[in-house]
């Protein structure tokens, strides 16, 4: 039995089909990678996952149990998480703090919650800037600082939104580092992406939707030569390199 | 039978000069995003101008209308630039500054109405204040309807304006996106300011048609701003088209209440259905929980 | 070091009645622990948690009335109605909380609004129960002020202590994070709706007592003075601002300003004018008193407007920038 499924996702915005029909399965220590195009419907999926949305149609189970509908600090606490592809720092609050609010999702008082956000952001490299209020933060740091905040909450399934946009090549390399400690630790991760060189390098198995619709699942090299993928996106250079 | 349409008509022809203080509102919370708590004292600030027209001046409510306007055109143009606006840059951690901010302005208008006018009633009565016709067996508040079809005219005005005009075109930009808006050359600043000044313009001639038929006193401002947000989120919020509806709507509530429950009521009417519709209205209060 | 200024501040509270003996300043001190207590209440669902209330008056009045509606209705004596304010001021915030959290920022806002405006009609028109616009009038326990001064600096110290604590725990990092974006909060788990009800219910819960102490205090009461728009919500809100949003003190600092500049203009700049008047015999300084005093809320109101612009996070929560602009610093080296 697979960890995570979502089984026919249908997402209907008044007269525009932003998901048909999805369907795919996660396994458990892998690295599942989304890819499309923008505006795809790649972030719909994860909004429709962690319930910003509710389904149109179709079903969504994790560890056996279908979680579909559930509210979404419900499906965070089942031990999902999500980052936001568009940043969301809480301000006005410190790092240290912004990683204490989400440790509190698994300890009660505040000086476990504060080791448990140590703990986090040292092993996300971050524990150098845990003074820092979170809006004074460069891009680069504010994504490390979603996934900071997103493991204090000691998730078994992590879903990245697009965490490789706008960043420079260095914080590229870091982000990746970052992302296969995670992987190592044993959580699962379902990341989207619209950058095929990150996704090529660490998914183990790739989903590729167009317009809202599944073209192509396999591994990375299998993708990154369909056909219709190519088509979706004139990407054949980036399979070859 | 009679009594039901009387009260229809009543309704309907309130209705047409609620939906003025209804667009005037819903303009300003579609371009700014903000709740203009200060709109029924604006409109006050007009109905003391035509006062003022009427009894030192001589004028005609109905020629008031060009002064008390673009009086209030002004005083809405200021209020914005000096008082909003500046509020747009400074950062605090309550977005609610500008909000408060209209509070402050109604209250600094009503005081300084009491301070020159008093507390004490007043009115303008003239030839016509009271004088009614008929169709058939209903009376038509001669006051009343001339208002109403001028409302109309102007919501017409209106409509042709936002439609039509560059300037139009420009606040129904803003008013979706303001950075897009921006990016293609228009002012958001420049724009704020004149569409809270035709806002004001807007509320300003309702208050100048009103005139005649109500007393006026510096608190009348309160109780105009409810009517005016009941409207404008009865209508959907930055609809023009919507503002009407609402003004209709509660012209309707407010005249069936009146007659059928009782006069004591009519404030609780216009409560009730706000609080219905803020929690009821299908579409536009999905919109409300976005922002 | 930041313990000392607020145990100062409790020792002179603590012996201010016993030092300054006459009625008009106890008066104007009850005012401002009254006000602590209604500024931190709003300070919680607003500061902390992000949620403007425009209309603390529904529950300050309804405490004001349980109180007045034991002692009046029941004979019970009004004190135990005290615990009860805040209690059924709850029972008014469940609801409303329950229905209205699903409104986002100025609309809930405007929800608020509304809340208060209901609940005026309700106590003028409900006259079985409330009698209306005639009011409730009480017997009161004390007649010196002295009791009702200490009664109200306890709930003024229970109310900040309580803050303190609340803010230092996981509630206090929950609460900040909805404010601070609510859909992040809740995909780190957090029960936004929950703890939004939380806060709303302790805010309610504290004005409801201070509206007791009021019933209690001053003896009577009408749906105009307790359900007032203007002097008890918009009031709230400025204590909250002025003060500082989102700080333990602030409320504190705001109830002592607010209620020192509410009485520095109905009185006329404490009564500057007249006493110039007085001293010159002057028959115009005369008339310029006459109209200070008449148009007090007028002063009221431009202030507030000035506030708002110069002073949006409060005089705690700017504070430096106020030190700043009283006393620029020549500044050598880097700015840590």
């Amino acid at each position: 039995m697979s960890l995570f499924e979502v089984r026919g996702l249908v997402k209907h915005f008044g007269g525009l089909a932003a998901v048909s029909n999805v369907s795919f399965r996660v396994r458990k220590g892998e690295i599942f990678g989304l890819i499309g195009p923008n505006g795809s419907g790649k972030t719909t999926i994860f909004n429709l996952i962690s319930n910003y949305h509710r389904p149109t149609r179709g079903t969504i189970h994790f560890k056996g149990k279908n979680i579909t509908g559930l509210k979404t600090h419900r499906i965070s606490r089942l031990g999902i998480g999500r980052t936001f592809q568009i940043v969301k720092p809480l301000g006005r609050m410190t790092v240290l703090d912004n990683v204490m609010a989400a440790a509190f999702a698994k300890v009660a008082t505040k000086a476990e919650a504060r080791d448990l956000a140590l703990e986090t952001l040292a092993f996300c490299g971050f524990e150098h800037r845990k003074e820092v209020l979170a809006k004074t933060l460069s891009i680069g740091e504010r994504k490390r600082l979603e996934i900071a905040r997103v493991m204090a909450t000691q998730p078994e399934l992590l879903l990245l939104d697009e965490t490789a946009a706008g960043l420079n090549p260095l914080e590229l390399e870091r982000a990746i580092e970052l992302i296969k400690k995670i992987r190592d630790k044993g959580v699962s991760i379902v990341i989207v992406e619209h950058i095929m060189k990150v996704m090529m390098t660490i998914s183990d198995r790739i989903h590729a939707i167009s317009f809202g619709q599944t073209i192509a699942e396999g591994t990375p090299y299998d993708v990154a030569n369909n056909p219709a993928v190519i088509e979706a996106y004139l990407g054949k250079e980036y399979a070859e390199g | 039978m009679e009594v039901f349409l009387q009260t229809l008509v009543a309704g309907i022809l309130k209705g047409g000069l609620y939906s003025l203080i209804g667009i005037g509102m819903t303009l300003i919370m579609g371009v700014m995003g903000i709740i203009n708590l200060a709109h029924g004292q604006l409109m006050m600030v007009a109905m003391y101008v035509t006062f003022v027209c009427f009894h030192y001046l001589g004028i005609d409510p109905y020629l008031a209308l060009f002064i008390s306007a673009p009086a209030l055109f002004l005083l809405g143009m200021v209020i914005q630039k000096y008082t909003l606006n500046p509020l747009m840059e400074v950062e605090s951690i309550l977005p609610e500054n500008q909000v408060l901010m209209t509070v402050g302005i109604g209250m600094v208008l009503t005081e300084i109405a009491r301070f020159l006018f008093g507390s004490d009633y007043r009115s303008v009565k003239t030839s016509y204040s009271s004088s009614a016709f008929y169709l058939g067996e209903i009376s038509f508040s001669v006051a009343l309807t001339a208002a109403f079809f001028l409302a109309v005219a102007f919501t017409v005005f209106m409509f042709w304006f936002l439609l039509r005009t560059d300037i139009g075109r420009s606040i129904r930009a803003v008013g979706q996106d303001k950075d897009a808006a921006s990016l293609m050359g228009v002012n958001p600043k420049r724009i704020t300011i004149i569409t809270f000044g035709m806002g004001s313009a807007l509320v300003a001639v309702a208050g100048t048609l009103l005139m005649p038929l109500y007393y006026l006193f510096p608190d009348i401002g309160g109780p105009f701003t409810r009517k005016a947000f009941v409207i404008t989120i009865l209508g959907g919020l930055g609809s023009t088209v919507g503002a009407i509806f609402g003004g209709v709507t509660l012209g309707l509530a407010e005249s069936f209440g009146a007659t059928y429950i009782g006069m004591a009521y009519d404030d609780m009417i216009g409560l009730l259905i706000f609080v219905l519709v803020l929690l009821f209205l299908p579409g536009g209060f999905k919109r409300l929980t976005k922002i | 070091m930041k313990r000392i200024l607020p145990l100062a501040l409790l020792f002179v509270l603590i012996l201010f009645p016993l030092v300054v003996r006459d009625d008009y300043h106890q008066h104007l001190m009850i005012l401002v622990l009254m006000w602590v207590v209604i500024g931190s209440g709003w300070n919680v669902i607003a500061g902390y948690t992000g949620q403007v209330s425009f209309g603390d008056a529904a529950f300050f009045g309804t405490g004001a009335y349980t109180a007045g509606l034991f002692a009046h209705k029941l004979g019970i004596s009004a004190w135990w109605a005290m615990a009860l304010g805040g209690v059924t001021a709850m029972a008014v915030a469940l609801p409303f909380g329950w229905i209205c959290f699903r409104l986002r920022g100025a609309y809930f806002a405007l929800a608020t609004l509304a809340l208060n405006e209901v609940m005026r009609h309700v106590a003028t028109l409900w006259e079985s129960l409330t009698d209306g616009m005639v009011g409730i009038l009480i017997m009161q326990t004390f007649v010196s002020k002295v009791p009702y001064y200490y009664i109200a600096l306890a709930l003024a110290v229970v109310s900040v202590l309580s803050i303190e604590v609340i803010m230092g725990s996981k509630w206090g990092y929950y609460f900040v994070s909805i404010r601070e974006d609510q859909d992040a909060a809740e995909s780190l788990g957090i029960d936004t709706h929950f703890y939004k009800m939380v806060s709303l219910n302790i805010a309610a819960f504290l004005t409801g007592m201070a509206g007791s102490l009021y019933m209690n205090y001053m003896g009577f009461i009408d749906p105009e003075v307790v359900f007032s728009l203007h002097d008890i919500s918009i009031m709230a809100i400025l204590v909250g601002i002025v003060g500082g949003v989102g700080t333990i003190y602030g409320p504190v600092v705001g109830a002592f300003v607010m209620v020192a500049v509410h009485e520095f203009f109905r009185t006329g700049f404490f009564g500057f004018f007249q006493k110039l008047a007085v001293l010159t015999g002057s028959g115009l300084v005369n008339t310029v008193a006459a109209y200070v005093v008449q148009a007090h809320v007028l002063g009221f109101g431009i202030l507030v407007v000035m506030v708002i612009l110069l002073l949006p996070n409060g005089i705690v929560g700017d504070w430096n920038k106020i030190m700043g602009t009283l006393f620029p610093v020549r500044k050598k080296g880097i700015e840590g």
